[in-house]
């Protein structure tokens, strides 16, 4: 993976709390073997009519939307089901972080296993980031900081060895593998 | 020495390194549970490094989400009908013969939904970690187990190391005190319980159900109660296990015998959380004020006893959306309302008690015309003991269809969906938007109040068919 250190773009809105992972990515995708190419199915049920065609009111088929890559959303999004390709179809569609007052547990360690930022933070950022849907933000990993185009910097919580392995594309399966000498040692004394 | 919860004991066991600051803990993985959905992507990562799975042994593959429930495919006599399915279904069957990994294939009679054959198999065992690419994982801690959901790229780590990178969670314990009455069930009791700490109270938190009405409970029902703990947010639910559990295990297939199975009751005995150990939060619930649920909304939080009107909380967007999406108004009553499908199965509610459940209610009754009753068991075994209990015979006279075991209708990806603006009284455990098949309007029942409505035709109330 390559490093995630620090970029800058427009958010697209999508207010709603509770995002699950079925609305992200609806299950009948998940017939797939690759991870490859499930960003046309992102929000499908919210983005295509029965015939298919794109609903003009959803937001990602606004204009306005093309080639922002923050989503901001309601609290607790991407609660339901451990389907890693949640995460895997915000990417491919070309989103790199999500910014909510809370993102469920399956949901949060999968995306920083793909580079995809799922940034936490405060209620009254949270409302301004609602209420100015296209506003460019700033994210920085190094920092740990999302700066508002007010000037407002606030710091988001992200777990240290996952900064550390998005920061350096270090790989964490890796780092897992180098600690066999401890896991077998563990097995060997493991009743 | 401190007093510890259940949860620190297991996973206190299980740190082959501990964390730091820096970095997580390594957590050894018992037992690593896989099906043909979330696995696909994880042996491609081993064949791409090169790598085997490391411990085959403590690795079980089932096939469920993605497979049919109509005799007719599993058995082979057509092909299956959704071709993505099949490609998937065979890529397993490939890939568990490449890295000798164990699969309970499609005509297997051991095969099922993961989550319940694993314990009948008495996989499942108190003090074990278990994981498995699927959130509804939580069902094993009914054993004791810490059981929790992952992602592929996690199930690509346990492949590799038996191990996985993990931050320790923090503790809730959910207290519930007294007998639930009549027609009031795990389900119930589950429902109840995301309904007073809502979808994300669990978020970061691994839950330890207590108190006398968990101790009273079955096996099964202590499975249904564990597995909607995803549902209110947390990583994993636990019960501590007694003699209840060692009863449910003894003479399973793949529990301990003899002098091992003694010294592992002896073990598991010492499992339960210690008088005085503490929990970062802690909620209380008294049993018998918990009447039969049912969700009106699209998320298991926006749940109500059955008697109860829908609430009015206009101007909420969630429940402005909820409502809109499923076609109701506040103000309403939930029976009498119409039901279109009724599907009784799935990990939360397709175990044999469950199928008995709603044989109580079906007997000697048929189904309202109109309605379609789908019946999934959990697994080709709860199948065979319906089968054999005469249950089986009770679906077929009401006029139920009576399917071979999988996932089915609880995510649609099978073949088996709900139509768009249809309502279905499901006894499965996300009544997501879409969830059952595109537009379709889901409700969240026991499987009392779902054999109830089968009946009746509408929203019912169990207690009157009991």
């Amino acid at each position: 993976m390559s490093p995630v250190t620090r970029f800058q773009s427009r958010t697209v809105v999508i207010a709603s709390s509770n995002i699950d992972t079925d609305q992200i990515i609806p299950a009948r995708f998940l017939t797939t073997t690759t991870k490859e190419g499930l960003g046309k199915q992102l929000f499908a049920d919210w983005r295509y009519g029965p015939d298919g065609a794109p609903l003009p009111d959803f937001v990602l088929n606004r204009p306005e939307a093309q080639g922002a890559q923050v989503l901001v959303a309601g609290n607790n999004f991407g609660c339901g089901s451990s389907r890693e390709h949640a995460p895997w179809a915000l990417l491919d569609y070309g989103f790199r972080a999500v910014i909510s007052t809370e993102i469920a547990d399956i949901f949060r360690g999968n995306s920083l296993k793909n580079g995809f930022l799922p940034i936490l933070v405060d209620a009254d950022t949270s409302k301004w980031l609602l209420d100015n849907p296209g506003a460019r933000v700033s994210i920085d990993l190094e920092s740990t900081r999302l700066t508002l185009p007010t000037g407002v910097s606030v710091t988001f919580p992200i777990e240290a060895f996952a900064r550390h392995c998005l920061l350096n594309g270090v790989d964490e399966l890796g780092y897992l593998r180098s600690q066999l000498p401890m896991i077998e040692k563990f097995e060997a004394a493991y009743p | 020495m401190t007093a510890r919860t259940l949860f620190d004991k297991v996973w206190d066991a299980h740190e082959v390194v501990p964390e730091t600051p820096d970095t997580p803990a390594v957590l050894y993985i018992d037992l690593h549970l896989i099906h043909e959905v979330t696995s696909p992507q994880a042996f491609s990562l081993l064949r791409s490094l090169k790598l085997p799975v490391r411990r085959p042994e403590r690795t079980l593959a089932t096939m469920d989400h993605s497979t049919p429930t109509a005799s007719d495919q599993v058995f082979g006599k057509i092909p299956i009908t959704v071709d993505a399915a099949a490609k998937q279904v065979a890529q397993l069957e490939k890939n568990t013969a490449e890295f000798g990994v164990e699969l309970y294939g499609m005509r297997d009679p051991r095969r099922g939904i993961v989550h319940v054959i694993s314990p009948e198999l008495g996989r499942t065992q108190p003090g074990m970690t278990i994981v498995c690419g699927d959130s509804h994982t939580s069902t094993h801690g009914a054993f004791g187990a810490l059981a929790f959901g992952i992602g592929t790229t996690e199930v690509g780590h346990v492949f590799a190391t038996q191990t996985l990178l993990q931050r320790k969670p923090k503790s809730l314990a959910i207290n519930v005190e007294g007998e639930l009455r009549p027609g009031v069930t795990a389900k119930d009791l589950i429902l109840a319980i995301i309904g007073k700490i809502g979808v994300s109270g669990g978020t970061g938190h691994v839950l330890e159900y207590r108190g006398s009405t968990i101790r009273s409970l079955s096996m099964d029902e202590r499975m249904t109660v564990c597995n909607m703990s995803i549902e209110a947010g947390a990583r994993a639910g636990m019960i501590a296990p007694d003699e209840v559990t060692f009863a449910y295990l003894k003479d399973k297939p793949d529990a301990p015998k003899g002098a091992a199975w003694n010294s592992a009751v002896e073990r598991w005995r010492q499992l339960a959380s210690d008088q005085g150990a503490r929990f970062d939060l802690e909620v209380d619930l008294d049993a018998a004020q918990i009447a039969p649920m049912i969700t009106y909304g699209t998320n298991p939080g926006m749940v109500l006893p059955i008697t109860s009107p829908i609430p009015d909380k206009r101007g909420d967007e969630v429940f402005d959306k909820a409502l809109r999406y499923m076609g109701f108004h506040q103000g309403e009553a939930m029976l009498g309302k119409r039901v279109d499908v009724v599907f009784i199965g799935s990990c939360t509610n397709g175990r044999f008690e469950d199928l008995q459940a709603a044989a109580s209610i079906l007997k000697g009754r048929k189904v309202a015309p109109g309605v379609r009753l789908l019946i999934v068991p959990g697994s080709q075994q709860v199948k065979q003991q319906a089968e054999d209990s005469g249950v089986a015979e009770v679906f077929r006279a009401a006029g139920a269809d009576w399917r071979e075991s999988g996932c089915s209708m609880c995510l649609g990806m099978n073949g088996d969906t709900v139509a768009a603006g249809h309502y279905a009284i499901s006894t499965s455990n996300r009544n997501f938007e879409g969830r059952q098949g595109v537009g379709a309007r889901t409700l969240l029942a026991s499987p009392l109040t779902a054999a109830a409505s089968a009946v009746r035709g509408s929203i019912a109330d169990p207690r009157e068919l009991l």
